[in-house]
């Protein structure tokens, strides 16, 4: 192989070459890390909210008129929303998971003012949650009709019974998740109530929390002024029922306004939007980087054709073939290259780490490191290929032609 | 001698198209990626109230849960509760304060057939209109007596106004909110802070509020509230009173302090209220109150969010790739000019005139990139205004500061560029590159 003669001229010349490994390595570094993050970001995205999310939409009801009554409201609103054809079921809830805004309590496994609780998202439901949302009861039973209270903007007691996730039985008794149901915890301090259920899986309103799925129904209509309906349809159904259910709840009763109606995949939408404009800026900070080192390996390497073309004449005229000649420059590239990626192993790593300890973002999976270093061994050889091919292509006979 | 070799610039890039291209599109990219997302940051950390942001101090009174502790040690909460915010109203220790929170009323249109919409409000007191400069198109903010009497005065925006009685004077006539009728007393002029610093915790990037109205009324007929509401613990016993006496923070609470003195007392104040607090069983904390002028609180609310700063150093390196790129370029264009450099060194040219000479190109090149760039970046910022909808788009205007910025940036970048190149051109020794000819 002539890797001796080609290593000895790049010597003698070797800034240009210099350049286009550092450049590979700095593009490796970012290529890599964006990657690591578009991957958290996608991790994160595809984490199911447990509920029926293409079928499910909600629409928010605001009181505003001073003989406005609230419960006979909602107890009509529900039942003229359950008799809609197309709609499995229906009920009243104080927000829906990922939505942004919610209740927090906190729940203890004893009771007592100085002890602190597990954080819990809370929903206010009736018994028809369970069929609304599309959740799985993995133990215990669903509420009752009997069950469900009515509670008062700043009520302080609670209905003595909760259906929990499986991640907050988890999360109070690490030890047997599973004997949770029947058990008695605490909320404000000192309230008992009863784990009747435990349901597989339903997400909190924050997708950031670290507790997504610790959630918590609470068998209580709201009496707030302000309130959500969450509506089921049947397959196929939601976009033409959205809105006939918008002008039926908006014609029912004239002493509240209906507003901000969202189907469940546009509530994940915008949860999800910066996560998912993050990923698609870096796609396409990825491409333009690859596009920017290739152009200028290409570039580079045109520029080193056109100076040596009288030597590679020389050489062909010498006997050196056309493969030869092909081979020289897309090996030259090779050995740039590989000096780039490795050190753009070293400059991937560091920049992770500092980014880790800034950010605290995640560690790179460990095989991004090689497939990266293979992606851009590829792509500098396909970028030098065409400079490559044109040296092959210079005739013999230039060597003597400009002397 | 400059505009011969501007002009000898610009025939050398002429004369490479291909080479000169490439090193304009690199520098325009790379000026195109740093500066889209350089503006964003500019603007997300960007002081919205110049004029003033340090005599305006964010008031943080420690009234949390002693056993709720987390890995940052005690912070106090960022809100007050409704206890302290009066207290300290009445107090009145401050040249100027407020207390306010966010909520939403229902406004009913006079006119047949317009349906009642929901109005962005914030209840509020009547320092609040001076404390933050607000300008007024008609009539004013109201005064103290309207707070203390219960007056039911409304301040609207100019785009509510306009919305609403189609942008005429509108002051002294009544708009009906959640079932009650309330006097306009003045329509604001544009008023779009970003960051929106005033009340953080709900949306650093929410738009302002469109109607405001006196704190004590929302209070005294029990107005909805939609802002964010933290408790510690649970109010003692049911209804509205109960919660005005909770320990659940609900208010943000600002005060205007002219100078260090007026801090000082108005910090001593606060150690005091909190000792008398204290004896009364409240505040169970160490003391740990907090003044906090608007550029430290923007920070410590980490207002300029992660993902824009990762966004910012990948930026960075890109610039670099970009850099590294244009040096191997520049290098590889003033090297073939070694037969053309050293016969003008033949002819007597002197080093530090070719030097000259070539920056000269070199930020030729960089002015061209710069130009591309900062049309690459509009296209850029008009991208992420697309991808992040509403929540981004008071961050994607670029003013002078920025377009100036990029080209300069660009240019310097560019310089930089061409200093190893230039240097190397230089100091290849005259007529050694004519011998081959």
């Amino acid at each position: 192989m002539e890797f001796g003669p080609i290593w000895r001229a790049m010597m003698r010349n070797k800034t240009g070459a210099i350049l286009i490994a550092l450049q590979i390595a700095v593009t490796m570094a970012i290529m890599v890390n964006a990657i690591s993050i578009m991957q958290e970001r996608g991790r994160m995205m595809a984490r199911p909210s447990g509920v029926d999310e293409h079928n499910i939409f909600s629409i928010a009801s605001v009181g505003f008129a001073e003989n406005f009554n609230e419960r006979v409201t909602i107890e009509e609103d529900l039942a003229a929303l359950r008799a809609m054809p197309g709609v499995v079921n229906a009920i009243q809830s104080n927000s829906v998971p990922l939505s942004g805004g919610g209740w927090s309590m906190g729940l203890q496994t004893e009771p007592g003012e100085n002890i602190e609780g597990t954080e819990v998202a809370l929903y206010f439901v009736d018994e028809h949650a369970i069929d609304t949302f599309g959740l799985n009861l993995l133990a215990g039973e669903n509420f009752s009709a009997t069950d469900v209270t009515w509670r008062e903007r700043s009520a302080t007691d609670w209905p003595d019974k909760t259906i929990i996730t499986y991640a907050m039985a988890e999360a109070l008794y690490p030890d047997d998740p599973d004997s949770a149901l029947g058990k008695t915890v605490y909320i404000a301090d000192v309230q008992p109530l009863t784990i009747t259920g435990i349901i597989e899986r339903m997400q909190a309103p924050w997708n950031g929390w670290d507790g997504v799925e610790r959630v918590m129904l609470t068998p209580s209509h709201t009496l707030f002024g302000a309130t959500r309906y969450i509506i089921r349809a049947e397959p196929g159904m939601r976009d033409a029922l959205m809105p006939q259910v918008e002008e039926l709840l908006a014609e029912r009763n004239k002493d509240r306004i209906v507003r901000s109606m969202r189907s469940m995949d546009e509530v994940r939408e915008r949860s999800y939007r910066a996560d998912s404009g993050m990923i698609r800026i870096l796609t396409f900070t990825i491409i333009l980087l690859i596009a920017v080192t290739s152009l200028g390996i290409v570039g580079l390497a045109s520029f080193s054709v056109n100076r040596r073309t009288r030597q590679i004449g020389t050489r062909r005229a010498l006997g050196a073939s056309k493969v030869a000649v092909l081979r020289y420059f897309m090996t030259e590239n090779l050995i740039i290259s590989c000096v780039g990626v490795l050190l753009g192993a070293a400059l991937t790593i560091g920049l992770n780490m500092l980014m880790i300890e800034t950010f605290s973002l995640t560690r790179i999976a460990w095989y991004l490191v090689p497939m990266a270093m293979l992606l851009l061994l590829i792509i500098g050889q396909a970028a030098v290929f065409g400079p490559a091919r044109r040296a092959s292509l210079v005739p013999p006979a230039v060597a003597t032609r400009t002397v | 001698m400059f505009s011969y070799y501007l002009k000898l610039g610009w025939l050398s890039i002429r004369r490479n198209p291909l080479l000169s291209t490439l090193m304009v599109v690199a520098i325009a990219v790379g000026i195109g990626a740093c500066m889209t997302i350089i503006t964003v940051n500019y603007v997300m950390s960007s002081n919205p109230i110049p004029q003033k942001s340090d005599q305006l101090f964010y008031v943080q009174l420690d009234s949390w849960d002693p056993n709720d502790y987390h890995d940052e040690g005690f912070e106090p909460p960022d809100q007050m509760t409704y206890l302290d915010a009066m207290a300290l109203m009445k107090a009145g220790k401050a040249y100027r304060q407020v207390a306010s929170n966010r909520s939403a009323l229902v406004l009913e249109p006079q006119g047949d057939g317009e349906r009642p919409f929901s109005v962005d409000t914030r209840n509020t007191w009547a320092d609040f209109f001076p404390m933050f400069d607000l300008r007024f198109i008609y009539g004013s903010g109201w005064d103290d007596s309207a707070d203390h009497n219960l007056e039911r005065v409304v301040v609207l925006s100019k785009e509510l106004n306009e919305r609403v009685f189609g942008g005429e004077d509108s002051v002294g006539r009544s708009v009906r909110l959640n079932g009650m009728d309330f006097q306009v007393v003045g329509v604001m002029d544009e008023f779009l802070p970003v960051p929106k610093f005033y009340d953080v915790t709900n949306g650093a990037f929410n738009e302002p509020e469109e109607l405001y109205i006196p704190f004590n009324i929302a209070v005294e007929y029990e107005l909805p509230r939609n802002g964010n509401t933290n408790c510690w613990k649970m109010p003692d016993g049911d209804g509205f009173d109960a919660f005005l006496n909770s320990e659940c923070a609900w208010i943000q609470f600002w005060a205007e302090l002219r100078s260090d003195e007026e801090k000082q007392e108005y910090m001593d104040f606060l150690t005091a209220y909190t000792e008398q607090q204290k004896e009364l069983g409240r505040f169970p904390r160490p003391l740990n109150n907090r003044l906090s002028d608007v550029m430290e609180w923007m920070e410590s609310q980490e207002v300029v969010e992660d993902d824009a700063r990762v966004m910012l150093g990948l930026s960075l390196l890109f610039l670099l790739v970009c850099l590294l790129n244009t040096i191997g370029l520049l290098l590889a264009k003033f090297m073939g000019k070694s037969t053309d450099i050293s016969l003008r060194r033949a002819l007597g040219a002197s080093r530090s005139s070719l030097f000259v000479q070539h920056m000269i190109e070199s930020g030729l090149i960089g002015l061209g990139g710069g130009v591309l760039g900062l049309g690459l970046a509009w296209l850029g910022l008009r991208g992420i205004e697309m991808l992040f909808g509403e929540f981004i788009e008071n961050l994607v205007g670029m003013d002078w500061v920025m377009v100036l910025s990029a080209i300069g940036l660009a240019i310097v970048s560019a310089l930089l560029a061409g200093l190893y190149p230039t240097w190397r051109a230089c100091s290849i020794a005259p007529a050694s590159q004519l011998k081959i000819q």
